[in-house]
């Protein structure tokens, strides 16, 4: 396979779990705002953050309003992880990697982006938020689907899934380093209702309000959640269950091509941290810097990963 | 006069009873209901725009992607007829290559005076770095898209050579996709010959070209100009349908005297290139400098037999349009035969006789640009306004070497389905002809290109044109 081709199916995947991401944001962002009471525009401002654009948005806005927060995640072409940008970016690499992709994948990815382009031509209301939310995710199933069901799983599929789920761990990572503080013990918000809000967001953000209350009976505590999201292993957008991935496609393509290369050594070590920390370590040593060198981890792997498989002339 | 009497109409006689080739289907047709099948014209379009055959128009504000137009009658050719039209393209396509291989060592042709020189040597369709240069397997032009254009129930022209890099093959092989999904039916009834083959027949015959050197299994690769490239679809299409690798010019680089791809385990050498990418830009090192697209010393590989560009650089020279109007000596001179295919009669307006017919004559003709393609620059005299010829003239009178004029031919026309029914529109046809050193294979069908306005003669793609699927019956 040419390096240029790993690297489109690389990059179509991780703006495909992006799109998906900045929908689930923006949902997350919606539902808080909704329930509460002050109507202030705050959690705007995190969700910017999370999605790292913040400081894109204030370059065109001045202030943070609810409705111009929405339209900047969802239609912005001057954000790089609107859901409109990301789409047409994962289309424009599909595009590129026709070859290696099958008809049916090329396909749910082409119509997605044409459905999206269409629904997305002008703002969404809040009114029809929720259905255009609806309608991202359920275009990101349909793609998903096709892949599973038609691709053969050699090198192809393997860079697909690196892409995936590489997005996938910066993104939960992100909210992680965003929502911090709501999760560290302080004396003076403990039990207030404020925190059950922002908790139930960060769990909402990676769809995750309803199996993590099934695994806990019911029972919320920030320990309790910050170890959800970084060590449960069952849970399909937690660190450890993306990092488990990309060490297995990793392994696959040393495999594959009976060639270890230094990215390996790299998932070796992000991936010991993961099976073999434990979150109360974690808290003691601060969770906010374990985020920071995962996230800087992350990165270095992707470069990595970029330079071992000759993506780049 | 009206347009039935002016037209050969392919599908209806004068009296509106179907040909011999369209018996069986207009049959069928008039078993069908309109509005049913116009429900099915508008499914082939989203057919088409879900599978992303599309093409990016030049010139164009926003580099958006656009359709080309499907009908989704057939143009239907018996075997008869086709037989007549492969033995005609095959003798052209032989004395093609035998003139480049002549243009580019002995100069045969220009010592008998059959050909002037003046119009190799100001012509910058010729390379000189091909002189004494023998490409693989001998071989020019491996893949060919011959224009014709027909008149009359026997009478078929060819209008254009198209010997570089014929684009066009991807529209045959989904035009028949696209009529399988929609009517099984018809050709369960009506025994069409298949065009399927054409991606495994490419592939063999680009193989058959490597360079002696390569032994065992020889690599071949596409060569793109990249995705902004109006034909990137086929080119994409056809690599997926070969099996091989789309490259552009930045995936490659040249190692140990062979061209090489860049892979994720490394560099990997290429025996056979098949080059979407036009001579210009083919070689910074030998040819525009400024080029990206290329390969900087692929040129020196392939004359040190390290490579095959398919279709070899320097290839322009035969479908150049000045050097057209010499087809007919062309054939001649190299097969020892009298042309099968008739060409168009052609007035070269370097020449000052033929100058002053044709601007005596401008209303009556059509005129092109000698390096034109995609019909831009060109003049349809009886379409064009006062003030457009008045305009041409000008351009015609300033650089009459520039030109070339023919009569405006009485196209032949196939219905296309409107909302009133069928109604009668002219089209042309490229068939598609691969060249190995062994053999010349044509597939049986090709391009049919519609100019969907009413009375209009111009069926480019860039220009309103549409694309039907094109029937060769089976004997």
């Amino acid at each position: 396979m040419l390096g240029k081709t790993a690297g489109g199916l690389f990059w179509m995947f991780r703006y495909l779990e992006r799109s998906e991401n900045t929908a689930r944001l923006i949902e997350a962002g919606f539902r808080i705002a909704l329930t509460r009471a002050d109507g202030d525009d705050d959690e705007w401002g995190s969700v910017l953050q999370t999605a790292a654009v913040a400081h894109l948005y204030y370059q065109k806005h001045e202030t943070l309003e609810a409705a111009k927060a929405i339209d900047f995640l969802l239609r912005d072409a001057t954000n790089p992880s609107s859901v409109l940008t990301a789409i047409s970016a994962a289309r424009m690499n599909a595009r590129l990697v026709r070859t290696a992709i099958t008809r049916e994948v090329w396909e749910a990815v082409n119509d997605t982006y044409m459905i999206l382009k269409q629904r997305l031509t002008r703002p969404v209301s809040a009114r029809d938020l929720p259905e255009v939310l609806a309608l991202i995710r359920q275009q990101s199933a349909l793609v998903r689907g096709a892949m599973h069901g038609t691709m053969l799983r050699n090198d192809i599929f393997d860079f697909c899934r690196l892409g995936t789920f590489l997005e996938r761990a910066d993104n939960t990572a992100r909210i992680l380093d965003v929502k911090y503080y709501v999760l560290l013990p302080s004396i003076s918000q403990i039990g207030s209702s404020l925190d059950n809000v922002q908790w139930e967001t960060i769990l909402r953000s990676v769809a995750g309000q309803r199996a993590y209350r099934w695994i806990t009976q019911g029972e919320t505590s920030p320990m309790g959640i910050a170890d959800f999201l970084v060590f449960d292993g069952r849970m399909p957008r937690s660190l450890a269950f993306s990092v488990g991935k990309m060490a297995t496609n990793l392994a696959y393509l040393e495999r594959a091509y009976g060639q270890r290369h230094p990215c390996h050594d790299q998932i070796d070590v992000i991936s010991a941290r993961l099976t073999h920390g434990t979150i109360e370590r974690v808290f003691e040593d601060g969770l906010h810097e374990f985020i920071t060198d995962f996230l800087t981890d992350i990165a270095r792997l992707g470069q990595q990963v970029e330079t071992d498989y000759r993506f780049l002339g | 006069m009206s347009d039935t009497d002016r037209f050969f109409d392919e599908m209806l006689t004068p009296e509106g009873t179907p040909r011999g080739p369209y018996a069986s289907y207009g049959r069928w047709f008039d078993g069908e209901d309109l509005r049913e099948l116009r429900k099915k014209s508008a499914e082939a379009e989203n057919f088409f725009r879900r599978t992303g055959i599309t093409f990016n128009v030049y010139g164009q504000a926003e580099a958006d992607e656009r359709l080309i137009p499907f009908d989704i009658v057939p143009r239907v050719i018996s075997a008869r007829e086709w037989a007549r039209l492969t033995k005609g393209i095959e003798q052209r396509v032989r004395a093609i290559n035998a003139f480049l291989h002549d243009i580019y060592h002995r100069q045969e042709i220009l010592r008998a005076g059959r050909v002037p020189v003046e119009i190799i040597a100001r012509n910058d369709a010729f390379l000189p770095q091909m002189i004494g240069m023998a490409p693989p397997g001998n071989v020019y032009t491996h893949i060919v898209g011959t224009d014709l254009v027909r008149t009359g129930e026997d009478e078929f022209f060819v209008l254009e050579d198209n010997a570089r890099t014929p684009s066009g093959v991807s529209y045959m092989l989904e035009n028949r996709e696209t009529m399988l999904q929609m009517f099984p039916e018809l050709f369960t009834r009506i025994k069409v010959q298949e065009v399927s083959d054409y991606p495994r027949d490419l592939r063999r015959s680009l193989a058959a070209s490597a360079p002696s050197n390569c032994s065992g299994d020889c690599t071949v690769a596409i060569l793109t100009p990249g995705i902004h490239n109006s034909a990137y679809f086929e080119h994409a299409f056809l690599a997926d349908q070969m099996g091989i690798e789309l490259v552009e010019g930045h995936d490659l680089r040249i190692l140990d005297g062979k061209v090489a791809m860049r892979t994720t385990e490394g560099y990997k050498p290429i025996d056979v290139l098949y080059r979407r990418v036009d001579d210009d830009f083919l070689d910074p090192l030998s040819f525009n400098p400024e080029s990206q697209l290329g390969v900087p010393g692929i040129m020196d590989v392939y004359r040190a037999g390290g490579i095959t560009i398919a279709n070899a650089p320097g290839t322009g020279i035969a479908d150049d349009k000045a050097i057209y109007s010499y087809m007919p000596d062309i054939v001649e001179f190299y097969t020892g035969e009298k042309a099968i295919l008739q060409n168009v009669p052609t007035w070269r307006c370097s020449e000052a006789e033929s100058l002053k017919y044709v601007l005596d004559n401008l209303s009556e003709l059509v005129v092109k640009e000698v390096h034109g393609s995609g019909g831009y620059g060109m003049l349809v005299g009886p379409a064009a306004s006062k003030k457009e010829l008045a305009a041409f003239r000008k351009k015609l009178e300033a650089r009459p070497a520039n030109y070339i004029a023919q009569p405006t031919l009485a196209l032949s026309t196939v219905p296309i389905l409107t909302q009133k029914g069928l109604a009668p529109r002219h089209v042309d046809l490229r068939p598609f002809v691969l060249v190995a050193p062994d053999r010349i294979s044509i597939t049986p069908g090709g391009l049919t290109r519609v100019a969907l306005k009413k009375g209009s003669l111009v069926v480019n793609s860039s220009q309103g044109g549409g694309t039907k699927d094109t029937w060769v019956l089976e004997e």
